[in-house]
């Protein structure tokens, strides 16, 4: 008997990680995440362009920009994937900053050869939502990105 | 993760194994430069065994392809897969490097 197969809906993947400041925990989360996607049949792109690199980068920004890799902050991800889309949060605890102000046009001929400045450019092509919003946890600053991705 | 470098005729291969991302892009870095100090001027890193490189490995793509042209050397690039190149793509950085789809086009292209 072939078993049938279960469909998608009502099938939702919630979890929660917590990470010191440190680029090194980042490829964990990246795997953790991606996880559920793969259950969930996201397609190949998704899985192996679209997540891992858009919350790389979020993840190294809310590590090396909002925390400064201050061992004393941490960065808290909470990811809801469902089969019709990725909600990613991730938290630090640093100072706010303006997410269109500090988005720079990496296509554009005097940005095409720097070296950095592509992070923000990327997360926002390879995701459908990409917002940014105070973090309200304990009375702390604190930013929170939320990356938005709708499964093809 | 890891990064090996061999030696083919007169031109420095290096295999970028896993990820280049922000945690070890310092890593490729600084043996790309141990090589153009050493007086290697032909360099070709190859992606065939790269799972997703994000912007600070293609920051430091940049960089080493800076350095090498101002030192009179050249470093291109092979076998990037569909994500991969879909990130040159999005970046325009495709019109900045070489890129070969095989090891052995890219050997022969120097």
């Amino acid at each position: 008997m072939t078993a049938t197969p279960l469909p998608d809906a009502g099938f939702r993947v919630s979890l929660q990680v917590d990470i010191p400041s440190d680029v090194a925990y980042i490829e964990r989360v990246v795997d953790l995440v991606r996880h559920p996607c793969a259950e969930l049949a996201y397609n190949a792109h998704h899985l192996n362009l679209n997540v891992p690199v858009a919350l790389t980068e979020a993840l190294s920004n809310a590590i090396l920009r909002g925390n400064h890799e201050d061992p004393a902050k941490r960065v808290h991800v909470r990811a809801d994937v469902d089969g019709t889309r990725l909600i990613v949060e991730i938290s630090d605890e640093g100072d706010r900053f303006d997410l269109d102000a500090n988005t720079r046009d990496a296509t554009d001929a005097d940005n095409l050869e720097r070296e950095d400045g592509r992070g923000l450019f990327l997360m926002r092509k390879l995701m459908d939502g990409v917002e940014r919003f105070d973090a309200s946890t304990n009375g702390d600053t604190g930013n929170v990105v939320r990356l938005t991705l709708t499964r093809a | 993760m890891s990064f090996s470098i061999k030696k083919q005729g007169e031109i420095v291969v290096v295999d970028v194994e896993g990820q280049l991302i922000v945690g070890n892009r310092q890593e490729l870095k600084q043996k790309v430069l141990d090589e153009l100090e050493r007086g290697e001027k032909k360099f070709l890193i190859d992606f065939a065994q790269t799972g997703y490189i994000d912007s600070s490995g293609l920051g430091v793509l940049v960089s080493l392809s800076k350095k090498i042209r101002e030192q009179g050397g050249e470093l291109r690039l092979a076998n990037l897969n569909d994500d991969l190149r879909t990130l040159f793509e999005l970046t325009k950085l495709d019109t900045l490097f070489q890129i070969s789809d095989t090891r052995d086009r890219a050997l022969s292209s120097f």
